[in-house]
């Protein structure tokens, strides 16, 4: 069963890791260069604390690689679960080879055991080991990122560490239940898809922001924090200051809440009559005439102006790789067993 | 002698409709059964009852003594070409060989081999190009090298020409004669069958109209012909497979252990096949009498 296995599954398998030895080539040549620039430049910022920029600088020189690598490890276990999975019985049926096959002197259990290990531990492998030749060439990268493309943020926690490996194995598993009950390729492909990217958009907005209880802190304003100040230029009226959604000294960090405190300790809307700070636009450092500037945001910090953040710090990111791969693995066993039951019981 | 097939009241529903029901059979080993019946008549849902691809909803069957498809022993003791005889097209014949010899324990290589040659069918050459015949000759030896006790198939020449038609069964009777097993083969059509069967079974609208050794139907059913008559008028231990009148002429098919001994009737003996179409006619017949009762 092993041999047929192998002898179905060696194509694709092969093709599949020609294409990741190629990105492992690409990413062992080019990783090393952009880990020294990387040390060079902080050795470089640390000295005259310029170090924001020269993060802002560094990402937005590598962005659309940083993005790409990002985007194939997200995309890859779905591919696995499209074209491994969800064909994996489909295929069968409408050949009619199920018949030939289910009727040697080996049950489909066994027959559904061996497929299923094989093909899904290769998925695993393959899943896995990009993600991780992915957070080692990121890695500098990763440190530099803040707000939307923190390690801990959605689009970018599931592209680094053993997670894509979790969603592999279930997107597999999912793509041959999946088969089993629709019994076509075609649109078992397509449900398998449907499926797992309502799951993969659940996950970040449902589920893992609980993992662990987030943060809750309150930050001076400062570069990492403050987005805009907005001082308008007819005089009289107040400034408006908007936030990022980051922290300052907890960079890579997942901002879930984000608002800017009075010096009473009151929330100040994002918008609207009350979300304006109040501090003289007439005169000092926030007068139009006294140019933009760190003036004017030292001058509302020493009014007790503060960003309130509730976040997932940085330090949780391995703690949360487990445990969403933990969960995807329950998931993962969870199907199986489905699929196990179905096939015997229900299948011909 | 011991059964290879034994069901009672094995029926199989697919939703609310009963593709078999009520079926109560008992094959002797050592035959090669035809099953013999219309097209949707349950055939192939008999048979993949038999080997274990379908679960009953109704009733038991139990083939070689055993549940079938109940593990690896009870498959390997069975084997089945299905409809269509399916192979893996992207596999080569050499492949396919090599399959049957890693799932199956009693695996003879040297009669797969010999068999493909003979066929003069090369080994490298992918299953997908094969003609229908040759895929079910590949079909056929990876079914028969498996050496089961029983080899079940169905439809296998469905899609053949007359010669392919005539070579497959021709290696099939080859081989039950050299190896010693049992058969059980479907088609809609008698002419596959006659050559080769000796049990049939008739199977038409879910239901076994009559099951036997081929000698035995041929013996028990007579075509009586003759002035009209009634068929209450005729006695009780003939039952009337199918009747046709005329306004002067009655013509009877009948079933009977008794020799017949009315001078009134012109009996004259059935061909196998005039056999079958009486039991479908006669299914026929019923089901035109029901609707003209509906109108």
């Amino acid at each position: 069963m092993i041999w047929l296995t192998w002898r179905q599954f060696r194509g694709s398998a092969a093709m599949m890791a020609a294409l990741l030895v190629l990105l492992a080539v690409a990413l062992a040549l080019t990783g090393p260069g952009l880990a020294a620039d990387y040390s060079a430049g902080i050795a470089a910022c640390t000295q005259d604390n310029t170090c924001d920029r020269f993060y802002d600088q560094f990402l937005g020189g590598h962005d659309t690689e940083f993005m790409a690598l990002t985007l194939v490890v997200l995309l890859l276990p779905a591919l696995a679960g499209l074209f491994w999975g969800a064909p994996l019985i489909t295929r069968e049926l409408e050949a009619g080879t199920h018949l030939l096959v289910w009727n040697q002197s080996i049950t489909r259990g066994r027959w559904l055991a061996v497929k299923l290990a094989l093909t899904g531990l290769t998925a695993m492998a393959f899943a896995g080991l990009c993600g991780l030749m992915v957070t080692w060439w990121s890695d500098p990268l990763d440190k530099s990122a803040a707000e939307g493309l923190a390690l801990m943020a959605p689009l970018v926690f599931g592209a680094r560490g053993i997670a894509p490996m979790g969603y592999a194995a279930f997107a597999f598993v999912l793509g041959i239940t999946v088969g089993m009950l629709v019994r076509r390729t075609l649109p078992a492909m397509a449900l398998t898809l449907a499926v797992f990217a309502a799951i993969q958009l659940a996950m970040p907005l449902l589920v893992r922001p609980h993992l662990m209880s987030p943060v809750t802190a309150t930050f001076e304003l400062g570069r990492t924090n403050v987005d805009n100040l907005n001082i308008p230029q007819d005089g009289g009226a107040l400034p408006r200051v908007s936030l990022n959604s980051a922290v300052p000294g907890h960079l890579g960090s997942w901002v879930l809440a984000n608002n800017l405190l009075d010096p009473s300790g009151r929330l100040i809307p994002a918008s609207g009559e009350g979300a304006a700070i109040k501090v003289s636009t007439t005169s000092g450092p926030c007068a139009p005439s006294a140019g933009p500037g760190e003036g004017c945001i030292v001058e509302i910090n020493r009014l007790g102006y503060r960003q309130q953040a509730t976040y997932q710090p940085l330090e949780r990111f391995w703690p949360f790789q487990w445990m969403e791969t933990g969960i995807y693995a329950l998931f993962t066993l969870g199907l199986t067993l489905l699929s196990f039951r179905w096939i015997r019981r229900r299948l011909s | 002698m011991t059964s290879v097939l034994q069901a009672q009241g094995l029926g199989r529903k697919y939703g609310k409709r009963w593709a078999l029901r009520e079926c109560t059979i008992d094959i002797p080993a050592g035959h090669v059964v035809g099953l013999v019946g219309p097209n949707g008549a349950g055939k192939t849902t008999l048979l993949k009852l038999a080997s274990g691809q379908l679960e009953p909803s109704a009733g038991g069957i139990t083939v070689l003594g055993g549940r079938p498809a109940g593990g690896p022993a009870q498959l390997a003791k069975v084997g089945f070409v299905a409809q269509d005889t399916p192979v893996y097209a992207g596999l080569s014949i050499a492949d396919h060989l090599r399959l049957g010899a890693r799932l199956n324990p009693r695996w003879d290589a040297t009669m797969a081999r010999e068999r493909i040659a003979r066929l003069g069918l090369d080994p490298t050459q992918r299953a997908g190009k094969l003609s229908g015949g040759q895929r079910a000759q590949l079909a056929l030896t990876v079914g028969l090298a498996k050496r089961p006790e029983l080899l079940i198939l169905d439809e296998p020449v469905a899609s053949l020409d007359p010669l392919a038609r005539r070579e497959f069964l021709q290696g099939l009777m080859e081989a039950t004669v050299e190896h010693k097993f049992s058969v059980v083969l479907s088609s809609h059509l008698v002419s596959d069958l006659e050559r080769v069967c000796d049990f049939l079974i008739v199977l038409v609208d879910s239901r076994v109209q009559v099951a036997g050794e081929v000698d035995k139907l041929m013996a028990t059913h007579h075509r009586l012909t003759g002035p009209r008559r009634d068929p209450d008028r005729l006695p009780a231990d003939q039952h009337v497979v199918s009747a046709r009148h005329t306004d002067r002429q009655s013509t009877y098919v009948i079933r009977t252990d008794a020799p017949i001994h009315d001078p009134a009737w012109t009996v004259t003996q059935l061909s196998l096949e005039d056999l079958v179409l009486a039991y479908m006619d006669k299914h026929t017949a019923d089901r035109r009498v029901a609707l003209e009762v509906q109108r």
